[in-house]
């Protein structure tokens, strides 16, 4: 907030400027040790192997991103997800020579309705985004349910087509890498200049002058949650498309590694910050302790609480320095 | 807040409480299901049946309380599991059980106080986001301390609290009314309670005049985190044994009761009386619909509706009345 006055920052203030090279580097700190302790972390293969398995996460956190910009939170990622992923799973498993493209679309589509309705409850009908969510939740999760019949869609019901969605690769590199590198340059241009971009940040930082200066705040908050639902469809296939099974328990509990992954990348849960770089330094953050705290032995059962712990130090963290930051600019004020 | 004292009592008014709307949606439910099944209305099946979902109502009471304080608390399922874990360990370590069973409620009330603390210590955070990461911490370590095993074979006694009767009444059914009128009392007729509902009003303005907020905000935190230990004892009893993956989910069902018995979530209003009403109403409904072998799955849809529709209606009707609605920002300080 003070970057711009042309003074010499203080220490805290170049923290905050630079929290995502300081993020870069306790990346790099930690990809050290790891590969100290074992190995076969920094191999081609694995790299690969975790980018592929961070792709749907940070596309999903580019969404939340944008949610928790406008003070929000979305709780039914993980349920549209699954829904979407159930009916294009069930879609190509009836039409097995559905084109992959269109099947992908579907599952976007089906996603968008579902973001669309739940924005309607939001913005028009004045309901709190957690409460708001956590009844969709409930309700995507039940649906889900209803349209497979409790069934599971697995590897042989679908066509080689649509599982190489996730697995084909172009140009040598994976589609769903790919897909996300799309996703993130789209969203950083929309989000730092286009018109409506600007306003979402607009409405995050502060509601009410944001309404005063003739900003439409129902129409952002509910584009926000018909973004979110677009990217959990399509997070949806791409799911179903890699692990090649579509269950009604999909993704269940994995809007909490999405908010996680936006809170590593310094996006503020009061509102009205947050980066591209950032989120992506966080999925991958979060893609390295999935990936690597198996290969250091680490049990599985310590990991969630593991990841419990880093998401709660980096959310203090994040406030300490927010803190340091206003201070030094009140400071200032007094000379 | 005053507002029940300086209004007049009017009838009207009385009876166009959300309560009523509530207890109405009950019998309508009670008649549906009768008619659904014959089986329904038997008093000992309905009697049983509250054994079954009063567990997860202990933590509606402190839930109330915390909504009314504008905040949240998604972690109390995690405390359950927690609390639930801790105890069982220790049991089977050799710590006799009514210790293991102290150790519980106090497990609860640590968590709690964490919560409260964080909550009081850091207020740039909501509620949402510390509750959501002490939820993962929490059930986090319930998995290290039982990691995929489950733990159990307690004494006879300890079975007595899910399944015992007293003249005939569940034992449930005895604490759950208990705890209700404790609540109810502390909440409506205690200087305590008034606080809650000042800060729910005016944070800023009950700390200038002289109101405790942090305090009064680490007691209630710690209270729901006493009635998570509390429902994991219940739980725990009836079932038998644990495992770090119990009470998953309940936090959902217990905001769902609460939010439907008509508290405010943009803070400072609601009645411990809708919270119990709307706890049974969900329990017959699922009873209901169990008998006539409704998949678990559309309830899910029907709650999730039921608990959108409930926050939505209150909020329409004002816009209809009068152009001038509070402005938006002050509704969504919880998810903030």
């Amino acid at each position: 907030m003070t970057a711009n006055n042309g003074q010499k920052g203080t220490l805290i203030e170049n923290i905050a400027k630079f929290r995502e090279v300081g993020l870069l580097g306790f990346i790099i700190l930690l990809s050290v040790v790891i590969q100290w302790r074992n190995s076969s972390f920094l191999t081609l293969e694995n790299i690969n192997d975790m980018i592929t398995n961070t792709a749907i996460l940070s596309i999903l956190a580019v969404g939340m991103m944008l949610v928790i910009i406008t003070r929000g939170i979305d709780l039914s990622i993980g349920a549209t997800l699954a829904l979407s992923g159930m009916i294009a799973a069930l879609t190509v498993g009836a039409f097995p020579n559905l084109n992959p493209i269109l099947a992908v679309l579907l599952g976007t589509l089906v996603g968008l309705v579902s973001g669309v309705i739940l924005g309607a409850i939001i913005s028009k009908g004045g309901v709190l985004p957690i409460i708001a969510t956590l009844g969709m939740m409930y309700i995507f999760r039940g649906l889900t349910f209803m349209v497979s019949g409790g069934q599971w869609v697995s590897a042989h019901q679908m066509p080689d087509s649509f599982k190489g969605i996730a697995t084909g690769s172009f140009l040598g590199i994976n589609n769903l890498i790919l897909i996300a590198v799309l996703i993130y340059v789209a969203f950083y241009y929309f989000i730092n200049h286009t018109r409506t971009g600007r306003q979402i940040y607009a409405v995050g930082s502060n509601p009410d002058s944001a309404k005063i200066s003739g900003i439409n705040h129902d129409k952002i908050i509910w584009l926000v949650y018909t973004i979110m639902g677009g990217l959990s469809g399509l997070a949806g296939v791409l799911w179903v498309s890699k692990f090649a099974s579509a269950q009604g328990d999909t993704a269940s509990g994995y809007e909490l590694t999405v908010i996680a992954a936006c809170v590593l990348g310094g996006v503020n849960i009061a509102g009205g910050s947050g980066k591209i770089s950032g989120i992506i330094l966080g999925s991958v953050l979060i893609g390295i302790m999935n990936n690597a705290l198996p290969l250091i032995n680490v049990s599985p059962f310590w990991q969630t609480g593991i990841q419990g712990s880093i998401i709660l130090i980096a959310v203090v963290l994040n406030a300490l320095v927010k803190r340091g930051v206003d201070m030094n600019a009140l400071m200032r004020r007094r000379i | 807040m005053d507002q029940v004292n300086k209004k007049p009592f009017s009838w009207k008014g009385f009876f166009l409480q959300w309560e009523w709307m509530l207890i109405l949606l009950f019998l309508v439910v009670n008649v549906i299901n009768t008619n659904l099944s014959p089986f329904y209305l038997d008093s000992v099946g309905l009697r049983d049946a509250t054994m079954t979902f009063l567990d997860k109502a202990f933590m509606v009471f402190p839930m109330v309380m915390i909504m009314i304080l504008r905040d949240i608390d998604i972690s109390v399922s995690s405390t359950v599991a927690l609390a639930s874990v801790v105890m069982a360990h220790l049991y089977t370590l050799g710590v006799p059980m009514e210790l293991a069973v102290v150790i519980c409620l106090a497990v609860g009330a640590v968590c709690g106080l964490i919560n409260g603390l964080l909550i009081v210590r850091f207020k740039e955070l909501s509620a949402v986001i510390v509750t959501l990461s002490t939820m993962i911490i929490y059930r986090g370590i319930a998995y290290i301390i039982l990691e995929d095993q489950s733990a159990g074979s307690f004494p006879e006694w300890f079975g007595f609290l899910g399944w015992g009767y007293i003249g005939g009444v569940p034992f449930i059914l005895i604490a759950f009314v208990v705890m209700a009128v404790l609540f109810g009392l502390l909440l409506h007729k205690t200087t305590f309670g008034r606080r809650i509902y000042a800060i729910g009003n005016n944070p800023t303005a009950s700390r200038f005049s002289g109101v405790q907020v942090d305090k009064i905000k680490i007691i209630v935190f710690m209270l729901a985190g006493v009635m998570a230990a509390i429902t994991a004892l219940f739980l725990t009893s009836r079932m038998g044994s644990t495992r770090p993956n119990v009470a998953l989910g309940y936090e959902l069902d217990v905001i769902a009761m609460v939010v439907l018995g008509g508290i405010s979530t943009a803070g400072g209003k609601g009645k411990m009386i809708g919270a119990i009403i709307a706890v049974f109403l969900i329990g017959f409904l699922r009873y209901g619909l169990g008998l006539i072998n409704m998949p678990a799955q559309v309830l899910m849809i029907i709650i999730g509706l039921l608990l959108i529709v409930a926050v939505m209606v209150p909020n329409l009707k004002p816009k209809a009345k009068a152009k001038g609605k509070p402005p938006k920002s002050q509704d969504q300080q919880i998810a903030g």
